[in-house]
């Protein structure tokens, strides 16, 4: 099996000291949810992250399907412990024990990455997709200057010289406005704005063609994350690259963000474009949590919070996981866990808008079950050739 | 700079406080026992040096005592701290120059070769969490670090030197050798060292496997480890630079901590020995009531440790920025 | 909540459920669950029940010299008897107690004084911290051991009372850095402002807020004074520097040394009480490794998955009706 390998750095930008040009541009696509077309950068399906505990199994991530096309900005929003970092380091591979991916597939512009080990991913790491972390302070190696962090992406990813590297080094931070003198400074003698954008800097090294951000703004004040989402967006918008942007932010990330994925407990609860999901929130769950945004403008709300606390994921209820929240539960909600409904183009797990074709579920995807002795074997997680997925 | 700054300043108060315990100690305790030690040697040794002694010492009740504490300053720095009981009528500071290359030699070299390879084994066994080293080793050295040292040293002396009579369990060399730089006695040195260097070396590596491996593992857990990860950086490069450098850290400051309980072992493993080294020395001392020797002895110890001490802090400060920029 | 108590790698923060329950119950529950703990605290109990009851156990008494000298081990005595004629095994039994009681004392007395000089700094700041910090590190740096073998030598012999007082008052540093520290990343949590501006007296918010919070650490702080009490005391009394007429496991190594039992036939006299020391201090080790595991849960033996997670996922899976998630795909 062979990843498509990029040749050289990023369509020759660093070499020739170059920013990311106008050749990495691309329009922004205003993309159908549940249509499939060759433009997709990722394709998450059924993707399962379970950490291992000594009371069994705990399902962090449950069966979440998403699609990404080039250039888009998907933000993924939810309460704390809802599962969103871990989705997002499921995509990554970056799970570390006693988490694990214990299901489904993550497709890398095509090519399946789900699985692989550090080694058979080391090519694509950083030249096709980067990760940005929530703390800069604790993510930036605290005894190694900017340079030298730098520095060690490039050589291991490139043959770039020392020169060039530090020409591409300087070239990155002048992006996100911080001056190039920084380069020799440590961690720790930035401040925090200064170091969340040093760390954005570092992911467009090769300007990659997805940039994973889990909640970078969070540990900053209000005016600094503001500015940087807009340097974000902009940064975007000129070099081209997909963002999925992880944050427990609502209002914050829907000014920016093409789509707008709902997490709870979990699952995808809604998934749809933002400004739709924002004038019409289908799932219960999301109109909750709008209604419990006042508006700055508007008439005076009482304002409303959800009843009620995120279910135990070691021991979830066994119909729709929002259910004991609800104000519109009904019967079946209590005993059948709804797979993702189309209405209007917006996918939401709710059984009141059963009606809309079932988009992504059970009638879709053939049974597992096509051998005896159902389900995965313990070597089928961990060894190679198995079976090819219920894709296409 | 400034850190470094600190801390010679801490080096030298704490030498002063050293120096100053010494100075009120044997003044502190009842019937000045200096005064049975100083009838002792009437009569052997010139007035001069009699009365150094009892500067020392503070026999004489009517001196004032805050100018014998500056003159016993004066002598301590310039080095005179009398004549030796035990190898008489040597002085203190020509006897304690001869025992010291032994225990440099012995203790010196085993301890650094002990926290290398603690070290390396700790980073080794963390980084392969789950496997064969990391199940094994947790539980055996917790239990063989607390061994105490004398005990794995009478061991050896049983086992190795009596029983099996591999190895010379008694001495620095054999005392029909004639010192010198040739290799017979080179080389019979080298043997009798055997067996005191594996004991030192089997009961000091525990204690830094074991807080290695501990330092690793957080470390491990740390975003800026898994940010490696997601650079596409090879393991070894992660290992070493994020994980090991940032892990040693605690583990040098340890390191100084720590040196109170090597030197414990030390002395402990030379008089099991009979290594002439510093601690067999002071053990000697002991039992011939030669105080001037003791004290002596005791100051020197007090300052081999704060320059490790020391030596550690710089280490410190010259691999992590943060010490650097906290004075 | 479980996914991301999990997911942070940090120490557990104290809730207020937590803060409720006794400060004892929790260690309990977690000494039961760790093997380290377990075997550690089995060995301790051995050693308690030789030392509490010694009569009922050793055959003889310590000090009785009925028996020819330099016995090998045999039915009647089972580790020998000494080149004086005292039965080996009934004077490790007797020598348990004293072992203990330095263990004990000193650890207590040691973690008294480390809890009150570490937390005190800490919370005081300023001034207070500074002075007390100073005189923590310099008894921390100077070695301690010569120091006591200096004292040891000039007060001639040193009896039990000497050794507990001495051992106590020069071990405590390193606990007390370990307190202050801890102490220090407490003090501006919100559980202690909100005492604060209750106005609770400082000494009500240290005792009845901070210390149950670190109750593990004063343990392990306690344990390891023990430890480096019951090797130190052997130490001191191995080279003579104790009295010589104690009954303890350091005096019989005395006697050992110097009647040349390694060679001349009576090993076990010089092993023996080393194994005993050995295994008390292995105890406190133990211990103390075990507490470490327990507060933070990155350091406990790695748990693999197995095939009976995986059943169970199947089994909730059916039960809800909905096929299994397919394996991991791979291209061809």
């Amino acid at each position: 099996m062979k990843l498509r390998r990029r040749s050289g750095i990023t369509d020759g930008a660093a070499r020739t000291g170059a920013l990311g040009g106008p050749g990495r541009f691309v329009e922004r696509v205003q993309r159908l949810p549940g249509t499939r077309t060759d433009d997709a950068i990722l394709e998450v399906r059924d993707l399962s992250v379970a950490y291992v505990t000594d009371a069994g199994l705990v399902m962090a991530v449950d069966r979440v399907d998403l699609d990404l096309a080039r250039g888009e900005f998907l933000g993924v929003v939810g309460e704390s412990g809802c599962g969103k970092s871990t989705l997002l380091f499921g995509i990554a591979q970056l799970l570390s024990p006693p988490a694990r991916i214990v299901g489904g597939s993550v497709k890398f512009r095509g090519s399946e990455i789900a699985g692989l080990s550090d080694k058979q991913l080391r090519h694509i790491r950083w030249r096709d997709y980067s990760v940005v972390m929530q703390s800069a302070m604790n993510a930036l190696n605290p005894v190694m200057t900017v340079a030298a962090q730098m520095r060690d992406v490039c050589r291991a990813h490139s043959e770039m010289s020392d020169l060039e590297i530090r020409e591409r080094s300087a070239e990155v931070l002048r992006l996100v406005s911080i001056d190039p003198v920084h380069l020799d400074s440590h961690p720790h003698q930035l401040s925090g704005g200064m170091r969340q954008r040093a760390m954005i800097a570092m992911a467009l090294l090769f300007t990659p063609d997805l940039v994973i951000m889990d909640e970078p703004t969070s540990a900053l004040d209000v005016v600094a994350q503001r500015s940087l989402m807009v340097q974000i967006k902009e940064l975007q918008q000129r070099l081209g690259f997909a963002v999925i942007f992880v944050t427990h932010d609502m209002s914050l990330v829907s000014n920016f963000s093409d789509r707008l994925a709902v997490m709870y407990a979990g699952q995808v609860a809604e998934l749809g474009g933002t400004r739709q999901l924002f004038d019409f929130p289908l799932h219960p769950y999301t109109q909750g949590l709008l209604e419990a945004f006042p508006s700055i403008r508007g008439p005076k709300m009482h304002l409303q919070g959800i009843p009620g606390q995120p279910p135990d994921l070691a021991q979830p209820p066994p119909g729709c996981r929002f259910a004991p929240r609800c104000a519109k539960v009904t019967a079946p909600c209590l005993t059948i866990d709804p797979p993702l409904f189309d209405k209007n183009g917006d996918l939401v797990r709710c059984l009141l808008y059963k009606a809309g074709r079932p988009e992504l579920g059970a009638a879709i995807f053939p049974s597992p079950q096509d051998r005896p002795g159902a389900g995965p074997s313990l070597s089928d997680l961990g060894v190679a050739n198995p079976e090819r997925t219920n894709d296409q | 700079m400034r850190f470094i700054l600190r801390r010679t300043g801490f080096f030298l108060f704490t030498m002063w406080a050293a120096v100053t315990v010494n100075f009120v100690i044997p003044r502190l305790m009842p019937g000045n026992p200096a005064l049975a030690m100083i009838a002792r040697y009437k009569g052997h040794i010139n007035g001069q040096a009699l009365k150094a002694l009892e500067l020392l010492f503070g026999v004489k009740a009517h001196v004032n005592i805050v100018s014998e504490y500056f003159t016993y300053l004066d002598n301590i720095i310039h080095g005179r701290f009398g004549t030796s009981y035990t190898f008489f009528p040597e002085s203190v500071s020509h006897e304690v120059l001869q025992a010291i290359p032994w225990t440099l030699g012995l203790v010196g070299v085993t301890t650094i070769l002990a926290f290398i390879l603690g070290t390396l084994i700790g980073l080794v066994s963390a980084w392969r969490r789950g496997g064969l080293l990391d199940s094994m080793l947790p539980p055996i050295f917790v239990i063989t670090s607390a061994f105490p040292y004398f005990w794995i040293a009478l061991l050896c002396v049983w086992l190795f030197g009596i029983k099996l009579n591999w190895l010379p369990e008694f001495g620095g060399y054999a005392y029909q050798s004639t010192p010198g730089w040739q290799w017979s006695f080179i080389s019979d040195v080298l043997v009798h060292s055997i067996l005191p260097a594996t004991t030192i070396l089997v009961t000091s590596i525990g204690g830094w496997i074991l807080t290695m491996r501990n330092n690793v593992i957080s470390v491990l857990g740390e975003d800026y480890v898994r940010m490696a990860r997601a650079k596409g950086l090879k393991p070894w490069t992660v290992m070493w630079g994020y994980a090991g450098r940032n892990a040693i850290l605690p583990n040098l400051t340890g390191f100084a901590m720590s040196l109170g309980f090597v030197v414990s072992g030390a002395i402990l493993v030379e008089f099991v020995f009979n290594y002439p080294g510093v601690g067999w020395m002071l053990l000697d001392a002991v039992s011939n009531e030669d105080y001037p020797l003791m004290q002596a002895l005791f100051l020197l110890i007090t300052l081999a440790v704060l320059t490790a001490v020391l030596l550690a802090d710089i280490a410190t400060a010259l691999l992590d920025a943060r010490t650097r920029d906290l004075a | 909540m479980a996914v991301q108590t999990i997911f942070r790698h940090q120490a557990v923060e104290p809730s207020a459920s937590r803060r409720r329950r006794p400060p004892g119950a929790n260690l309990w529950r977690a000494v039961r669950h760790n093997r380290k703990a377990t075997a550690g605290a089995l060995l301790l109990l051995f050693f308690l029940v030789l030392a509490i009851f010694p009569g009922q156990i050793a055959p003889y008494s310590y000090a009785s010299t009925n028996f020819a000298p330099a016995l090998p081990p045999s039915a009647a005595h089972w580790f020998g008897t000494t080149a004086l004629g005292q039965d080996i095994f009934s004077q490790l039994v007797y020598g348990t107690r004293e072992s203990l009681i330095i263990a004990f004392a000193v650890g207590g007395l040691s973690t008294f004084i480390s809890v009150i000089v570490g937390v005190s700094a800490a919370y005081l700041r300023g001034f207070a911290d500074g002075v007390l910090s100073l005189f923590t590190d310099v008894l921390l740096v100077i070695p301690t051991f010569p120091l006591i073998i200096l004292i040891a030598a000039y007060v001639r012999s040193a009896g039990l009372l000497t050794i507990i007082i001495v051992l106590g008052l020069l071990g405590w540093s390193y606990g007390a850095r370990q307190l202050r520290s801890q102490v220090l990343s407490l003090r501006d949590r919100d559980f202690l402002e909100s005492a604060r501006v209750r106005g609770e007296r400082s000494l009500y918010i240290i005792v009845v807020e901070v210390l149950p919070t670190m109750t593990s650490l004063i343990v392990a702080s306690f344990l390891g004074a023990a430890l480096y009490a019951v090797l130190t005391a052997a130490g001191l009394q191995f080279i003579g520097l104790g009295d010589p007429n104690a009954q303890s496991w350091g005096t019989m190594l005395y006697w050992a040394e110097n009647n040349e039992a390694l060679g001349a036939g009576m090993p076990l006299w010089a092993i023996m009480p080393g194994v005993c020391v050995a295994l008390l201090g292995a105890s406190f080790a133990l211990l103390n490794y075990a507490f470490d595991e327990i507060s933070n849960p990155a350091l406990r033996p790695v748990r693999k998955m197995m095939k009976a997670d995986l059943d169970g996922l199947d089994t909730a899976a059916r039960l809800r009706n909905v096929p299994r998630a397919s394996r991991l795909g791979r291209e061809a």
